[in-house]
């Protein structure tokens, strides 16, 4: 029987945002003025004005509970905004939480940012034991473990230069490499593994799950839900603050996905959208290139995406954007109009309709979440709306072979692989296939039919 | 055994000071940190902390001993102004580096979790250094002027440790409320100016009045200095003891409501920060 190591009830986290002043923090002088004010206003009895307009209450993290035991694994998901961040930083003693309370049973280590403490004057042996005490090691235990981190961040020869010579490849890897050897009993990840280049970040991952494997209890934030799956036993999944979902890693990772399940047709949930007002976003509809629901638009075709609004003040001069999300969370293409050199018709008061054409799709399977705007001059936003849109690219046997699902990544490519001889390497090239002592395999795609 | 922590709204942290000890090398650290820091890049190094105190005591010498020619009481004026000037820089960069320390690290303050106490309190350890530095060249000056140790010298170590506490004590209050304020960035500098004159750093205490002695020593640095000059200078000054009981009574408030009122919003210290 494993006992409970980390006990969440209730917990929320409330913040009071002051509307006035343009800096987060607050001026001796607006104390002094406001006090003033109000004892005055105490003297005279009157009553205080718009005092609701200039304080907001805003729960980022509300009632909260779960319970992890030694070697669990939890995936924290939701959008951004969602009290990931919050809620990692009430359980690392950041912040304090304003109600409920949470239970830690052994040494907390948490890494929201990579590099915290890093000194650039300093050379990367220096770092290492300053990040490494920071972070609540013991000197002895840095010691012991410092040839381990090193070979791990690969900056052996640059040991004894300033980390700020270093780039930022090695400064993220070595950074990552002094986290990765905490042996604190529970382990707090913020998102980390989303750092250095695709070979780090698989070591990372690997490193994750050795981790894992010792036992120790694990809670990460991540808006990579492939990552969350490999490593999470459990996830809960936050929605504005609050606690939507709960249970296996892979079953709330799939409900959060059907979350954004495609829907043709739909309309936008109004407290979605932000933007001065001036468009209103009222429906849209996603078709293939021949404007048809069915059948699903597949890799190399066309998707269409019809967005009716309705435009309060004329705008002379519109522009529109979108951007596609990956079924994974990863941000596939993101334009506007301005970006593309051209120009929109003026839109005067009244409905209109947005129709955007995605040409020859490179997405493979998998319901794609868009974020969509019209804005004007100077990047003004008048609506903007994020993941309210979805499409579905259906499956197809891409590659002529077998039938290509999510399994094969977010983005086609064609692919060629070649075998020969050492020392005598051919370019694998489109128009010469086989035409050295090796073997070439050509993958490629068929033409896009529709 | 496992150690259990729970937080909670409003809750002080039991275990506050166990986790100070636990985190002990992080003082060390971050002292070392801006040590070694800060004269990299630099020509003459560590020469630049010795600079500012020989040129003070020059500049005092000539303005106080010569021009104003004020009594010295037999020791002679370069040591009686450098014995004062030791424990004033001790405190004017302990609480100018310790008032900043908070808002320079404002990152690890919001990514990380550790003893918010460590930030200030490292950045006194580094004031301490350069206070031993500047020592040696206390006792390079008195061979040179052929003043002799006495074993009041001793004294030396616990008066150290009160200036230590006026410049943690009020660092913790500035620090704490520069979080929130950031106003109390232009205080520090207009406060150190200001008390580098109120207090008898360039001449000695002996020329104020019998009369505003208590009421003078209400500066808790009159009696740090004075301390100061007392076990360095040997026969050549006294201590008017009330008036240092008094300095240090203070000192010990201003620790301990510093430490306090340190602790009570360091728990906010990431939400404002």
């Amino acid at each position: 029987m494993s006992d409970i190591v980390v006990k969440a009830e209730g917990v929320g986290k409330k913040y009071v945002i002051r509307h006035r002043g343009a800096y987060g923090y607050v001026a001796l002088r607006d104390v002094l003025a406001n006090s003033a004010g109000n004892a005055l206003r105490r003297v005279t009895r009157r009553k205080r004005i718009g005092e609701d307009l200039s304080r907001e209450e805003i729960w980022a993290v509300k009632d909260v509970s779960f319970e992890l035991r030694d070697g669990d694994r939890l995936g924290l998901i939701g959008r951004n905004g969602a009290g990931k961040s919050t809620l990692l930083k009430i359980l690392s003693r950041i912040t304090e939480p304003s109600a409920g309370r949470v239970t830690l049973h052994g040494n907390v280590a948490s890494l929201l940012e990579v590099g915290t403490g890093f000194h650039p004057e300093l050379t990367g042996r220096e770092n290492v034991y300053l990040n490494g005490t920071i972070l609540g090691m013991r000197r002895a235990e840095i010691s012991r473990k410092f040839d381990e981190i090193v070979a791990f961040a690969e900056v052996e020869k640059f040991l004894d230069t300033p980390v700020k010579r270093y780039s930022s490849g090695m400064y993220v890897r070595l950074a990552f490499a002094v986290a990765a050897h905490l042996e604190q009993d529970i382990l707090l990840v913020d998102e980390v593994l989303a750092v250095g280049d695709a070979a780090f970040q698989k070591k990372c991952l690997t490193k994750m799950g050795a981790v894992a494997r010792e036992g120790r209890t694990i809670v990460l934030v991540s808006h990579n839900l492939a990552a969350i799956e490999q490593l999470c036993t459990t996830a809960i999944w936050l929605d504005r603050g609050r606690m939507v979902d709960q249970g296996t890693a892979n079953e709330v990772v799939e409900r959060y996905n059907a979350s954004f399940a495609p829907e043709a047709t739909g309309s936008f949930e109004t407290a979605n959208v932000t933007g001065d007002g001036n468009v209103e976003l009222l429906s849209y509809t996603v078709t293939n290139g021949d404007g048809n629901l069915l059948p699903l638009p597949v890799t190399g075709q066309d998707v269409l995406i019809n967005v009716t609004v309705r435009v309060r003040e004329a705008i002379q001069r519109p522009a529109s954007g979108l951007s596609v999300w990956s079924p994974g969370g990863a941000l596939l293409t993101s334009l506007n109009t301005d970006h593309l050199g051209q120009e929109l018709e003026p839109m005067s008061a009244g409905e209109h309709t947005v129709t955007i054409r995605l040409s020859n799709i490179p997405y493979l399977p998998g319901p794609h979440r868009v974020d969509f705007w019209v804005s004007g001059p100077g990047g003004h936003l008048y609506a903007h709306v994020e993941d309210a849109i979805t499409f579905e690219v259906g499956e197809s046997a891409l590659y002529g072979t077998t039938q290509v699902d999510r399994g094969f990544g977010c983005v086609f490519t064609k692919v060629q692989v070649s075998t020969s001889p050492a020392g005598m390497a051919p370019i694998p090239a489109e128009h010469r296939p086989g035409d050295s002592n090796g073997t070439a395999v050509e993958l490629s795609q068929p033409a896009a039919h529709g | 055994m496992k150690r259990e922590i729970v937080l909670e709204a409003g809750r002080g942290y039991r275990r506050y000071w166990r986790d100070m000890w636990d985190y002990r090398e992080l003082f060390a650290f971050l002292a070392w940190r801006d040590i070694s820091v800060r004269y990299r890049q630099t020509v003459i190094g560590v020469a630049w902390s010795l600079i500012q105190p020989l040129l003070t005591m020059i500049v005092f010498t000539i303005v106080f001993g010569r021009l104003a020619n004020l009594p010295s009481g037999g020791a002679p004026y370069p040591i009686l102004v450098f014995a004062a000037l030791l424990p004033w820089q001790f405190f004017s960069n302990g609480l100018t580096a310790c008032s900043n320390s908070l808002i320079q690290n404002a990152n690890m303050i919001s990514k990380i979790y550790f003893p918010r106490i460590a930030l200030p309190a490292s950045s006194i350890i580094v004031s301490f250094v350069d206070l031993l530095l500047a020592f040696v060249v206390l006792l390079v000056m008195m061979v040179i002027y052929q003043v002799w140790p006495t074993w009041r010298f001793v004294a030396l170590v616990p008066l150290t440790v009160l200036a230590g506490a006026v410049a943690l004590g009020s660092g913790l209050w500035f620090a704490a409320l520069n979080v929130r304020y950031r106003d109390f960035r232009y205080l520090v500098p207009f406060v150190l100016q200001f008390g580098l004159f109120v207090s008898p750093v360039g001449f000695s205490s002996s020329i104020v009045p019998a009369d505003f002695k208590l009421l003078y020593s209400l500066n808790p640095m009159v009696g740090v200095i004075d301390g100061f000059r007392w076990a360095i200078l040997g026969q050549d000054a006294d201590l008017y003891l009330p008036g240092f009981i008094l300095s240090v009574i203070l000192v010990t408030v201003i620790l301990v409501t510093g430490v306090r009122y340190f602790r009570a919003t360091e728990r906010s210290f990431a939400d404002v920060i």
